[in-house]
């Protein structure tokens, strides 16, 4: 149930490898104290590896977005990579996909980054 | 209608963590189609909502992804029967109830709050709507359940949910 969290360096870009669920509770504050972190170091260049996870509800949405919006009036960037069909149908119902910048490539989503 | 393994099914089920009106456990009342849980004001309580939906749903003859919906639109409704209705406060109570009929899962989930008032929650989908970071839970339920109905009152808001049951449900 619980979500995991590690983070990799890549050519300037901290990819975050996110795996469990992001839902309200323990999955959304991991991922929002991750993002949160990175970005207090200066580390503004964020790929969210959605990979592994397989779960998501409407608070762990929010708090996509909030990471998201957070990074971007930072001056950061963020995209995601990897989306399961589960996260991927939930971000086209709710119209964010086009909002977020999606990667399924590791090497072009790195190559993305400004 | 098919009969017998749901009571067992649920009394076997996941922890639900409420307060026991009986000597059931948490399972207030129970007959062969419908059984209802009176829960605490709790994140478990969501979780265990979650779970016990997808069982149902399991048990009810609907295929992955429909459980995966069912069990989606239970836990947003959880969701806002915790936080936005009873905002956790440990006096007041959810009351979940699932009932198979001939040809649905009606799935009832009732808070103790204020009264949701249905006419104010913002399209989610609107352009000036699509940054924020909550107000997407009524939206999720209306999009994975076919018919959704929300009673507001007084004494707290009731959210109706209906699946119609299809292929070998009937069995």
């Amino acid at each position: 149930m619980t979500m995991k969290s590690s983070t990799r360096q890549v050519d300037g870009v901290t990819i975050v490898d996110l795996s469990g669920r992001i839902t309200l509770g323990e999955g959304s504050v991991v991922l929002r104290d991750t993002v949160r972190d990175l970005l207090s170091k200066g580390q503004k260049k964020i790929l969210l590896n959605l990979g592994d996870v397989n779960y998501i509800d409407s608070s762990g949405i929010g708090e996509l977005v909030s990471a998201f919006t957070t990074a971007k009036n930072q001056g950061g960037e963020l995209k995601l990579l990897n989306l399961t069909k589960k996260v991927h149908d939930l971000l086209q119902i709710t119209k964010l996909y086009t909002v977020f910048d999606v990667k399924d490539d590791e090497a072009a989503a790195v190559k993305a980054f400004k | 209608m098919r009969r017998g393994p749901v009571p067992i099914y649920y009394g076997t089920g996941p922890k639900i963590i409420g307060e026991a009106d009986n000597d059931a456990g948490s399972i207030r009342a129970m007959t062969a189609d419908r059984v209802s849980f009176t829960l605490d004001s709790t994140l478990e309580t969501v979780n265990s909502a979650e779970e016990t939906a997808g069982r149902m749903a399991t048990e009810a003859g609907f295929d992955d992804e429909e459980v995966l919906k069912i069990s989606m639109a239970v836990r947003e409704a959880a969701v806002n029967a915790v936080l936005h209705g009873n905002a956790y406060d440990p006096n007041k109570k959810v009351m979940l109830a699932f009932e198979r009929t001939a040809h649905d899962l009606v799935i009832t989930i009732r808070d103790q709050g204020k009264g949701l008032d249905a006419g104010k929650i913002p399209d989610p989908l609107a352009p000036e709507n699509l940054l924020k970071t909550s107000g997407r839970g009524i939206f999720l339920i209306r999009s994975f359940m076919d018919v959704v109905e929300i009673h507001p009152s007084s004494a707290g808001t009731e959210l109706k949910m209906i699946k119609h049951v299809r292929g070998n449900a009937e069995s």
